[in-house]
């Protein structure tokens, strides 16, 4: 008995410091977080508990609306792109190429650099009056005028996703071409020897078989970009017109430089529905190959 | 007339070669420009007419870069930087080494559900929660200083890291730690002494991507801390090189290259261990 509680006491050492960090900085951290979401909380005067008064007025202020769109529209585009050009590049990567290691090496620059620095590069890219892609789309004569890449609306969510889209790609290449490596070679052989083409191979052998390496890399890839910062943060800040905020922009400018912390937590919280369901179909998903 | 042989090979290029090449010019060249730019002078950066692919008619500089340490807080950027992430991956690592390790090892009541927390948090966007810890940093006292990064990236890095060890130490075999028991070691020097040389390549994995995790943050960063010469690298440069309308594009640029160089360093010489660790979360 005595060994017992011994053996479970030396157990708890181990997960002690976890538990700390779990509890004290993630668990009471997001109870005070649904806490100040239903409180007027502004910086510098006490709480007052006001309901959901805060929920109430941003599902009614045109700026939430069009953050909870935007960040749909991010989101989904993003990794939609990702996956597509993820898996295009995985199969150009397995199919026997020269210099591989070289090419992968490059391709995964772009993951490995942090975006909040290769960002700037982007914003000095998209520059009004300098814009290198400009001057490279009107001297081959694509464009007669510079694109206003950051300035238009539509311009700058196309240009936020694009960043999001070359530095999440590698991950997704990467991530699909371990999969596709992993595919055992006598399926094609023999798929081949009943005389399927290369599209029914793709549809009917490959895909089906990174199906669920497809999905956690999509559900894992979705939580991030919709809690994404640092890209939209720099390059337009959510402007023009608050046209490119996202939730957590939004949460920033509101809670921060807003210092309305009430409601600004209360627009990150949205964020937490998303991570549920995510988390939900990675369980499922996991429990699912270890029965 | 051409020959089939070549037909082939002709196809191969047109088809896998050439739209690898072209994405890899896509995804190196913003970094060979922000390259170029920073030892580019400014009389030809901000000309309309020049070549802006090339370093053309005025030869190089290292104007910007003598600006950046001598002009700007750089230095004191890269320090605090250094100090911050270096500490919080340590404790992280070493936490996470100690959970992992329980988790996989030893048997205890609540276990599953503490892998489940580990897992659901691990979850949690790292922009969920920075208003309420901010309020937290407030109350411990620490807005303002270092400490503030070096007790809140913790929160990003030990679910992570936690879930990525636990997948290393499933692959080593309880025997070789059985037969460390027998010769009297308890759990601590077990692991210390047998997991850990096993599990290396996973705790340098771990370490590189915690590393670089904190590295990149921007939020908390910008949230918890204001003085100029206590902020981090990332922050540093795109607050105070950017005044007003004003944008010291080459010392930014120098400044970016010059902070990506230390994660570039450690992808290259940990090259397979980094793959391994990408693909690991996924494929295992």
């Amino acid at each position: 008995m005595k060994r017992l509680i011994r053996k479970h006491l030396s157990s708890y050492f181990f997960i002690t410091p976890a538990l700390l960090v779990i509890f004290c900085l993630i668990g009471y951290p997001f109870l005070l977080s649904i806490y100040l979401s239903l409180c007027e909380a502004m910086v510098g005067q006490p709480l007052r508990f006001a309901g959901f008064e805060n929920f109430r007025y941003l599902l009614r202020s045109d700026i939430f609306l069009q953050t909870l769109k935007n960040s749909l529209v991010y989101t989904f585009s993003a990794v939609v792109l990702k996956v597509v050009f993820g898996l295009g590049l995985a199969l150009l990567l397995n199919s026997g190429i020269r210099f591989q290691k070289f090419f992968r090496g490059a391709i995964l620059l772009p993951w490995v650099i942090p975006d909040t620095l290769s960002t700037l590069g982007w914003v000095w890219m998209f520059d009004p009056l300098y814009s290198v892609i400009n001057w490279v789309l009107t001297h081959l004569g694509l464009v007669q005028k510079g694109i206003p890449w950051l300035s238009n609306p539509y311009w700058a969510m196309a240009s936020i996703v694009l960043v999001n889209v070359w530095r999440g790609l590698p991950f997704f290449a990467i991530t699909f071409f371990a999969g596709l490596v992993s595919v055992p070679r006598e399926l094609y052989q023999a798929a081949k020897v009943d005389g399927a083409g290369r599209f029914r191979i793709f549809f009917y052998i490959t895909l089906p078989l990174l199906k669920p390496l497809l999905l956690i890399v999509i559900l894992f890839s979705t939580i991030s970009t919709i809690s994404d910062f640092n890209i939209v943060y720099i390059l337009t800040k959510g402007g023009p017109m608050n046209m490119t905020h996202v939730l957590s922009t939004l949460a920033f400018r509101v809670g921060l430089a807003g210092g309305n912390l009430g409601q600004g937590a209360a627009v990150s919280l949205f964020l937490f529905p998303v991570m549920a369901v995510v988390v939900y179909f990675q369980l499922r998903v996991i429990q699912g190959r270890q029965p | 007339m051409i020959r089939p042989r070549s037909l082939i090979r002709l196809n191969r290029i047109f088809h896998i070669y050439l739209p690898l090449i072209a994405y890899t010019l896509f995804a190196l060249f913003p970094i060979y420009y922000m390259f170029i730019t920073s030892i580019k002078k400014d009389s030809e950066l901000y000309q309309l007419k020049a070549n802006p692919l090339l370093v053309t008619l005025q030869g190089l500089t290292l104007e910007h870069y003598r600006l950046l340490f001598r002009e700007t807080l750089f230095p004191h950027w890269i320090v605090n930087s250094i100090v911050v992430c270096t500490t919080s991956t340590g404790i992280s690592i070493v936490i996470s080494i100690l959970a992992a390790y329980a988790l996989t090892r030893l048997r205890f009541r609540g276990a599953r559900l503490f892998g489940y927390l580990v897992f659901v948090t691990y979850l949690v966007p790292y922009s969920l929660l920075f208003l309420p810890l901010s309020a937290v940093v407030a109350w411990l006292r620490l807005s303002d200083t270092l400490w503030s990064l070096i007790v809140t990236y913790p929160t990003i890095l030990v679910p992570f890291a936690t879930w990525l060890l636990m997948g290393y130490f499933r692959t080593i075999p309880e025997e070789i730690e059985q037969s460390a028991m027998i010769d009297g070691c308890n759990r601590l020097q077990s692991l210390i002494r047998v997991v850990l040389p096993v599990a290396l390549p996973g705790v340098v994995c771990a370490t590189l991507f915690a590393f670089s995790l904190t590295w990149n943050d921007l939020l908390y960063s910008m949230v918890f801390i204001s003085p100029a010469e206590m902020k981090t690298l990332p922050v540093g440069i795109s607050t105070e090189l950017i005044r007003g309308d004003v944008y010291y594009w080459g010392a930014l640029m120098g400044g970016a290259i010059l902070g990506s160089l230390p994660v570039v360093l450690f992808y290259v010489f940990f090259m397979d261990y980094y793959v391994a660790g990408m693909t690991a979360g996924a494929v295992k």
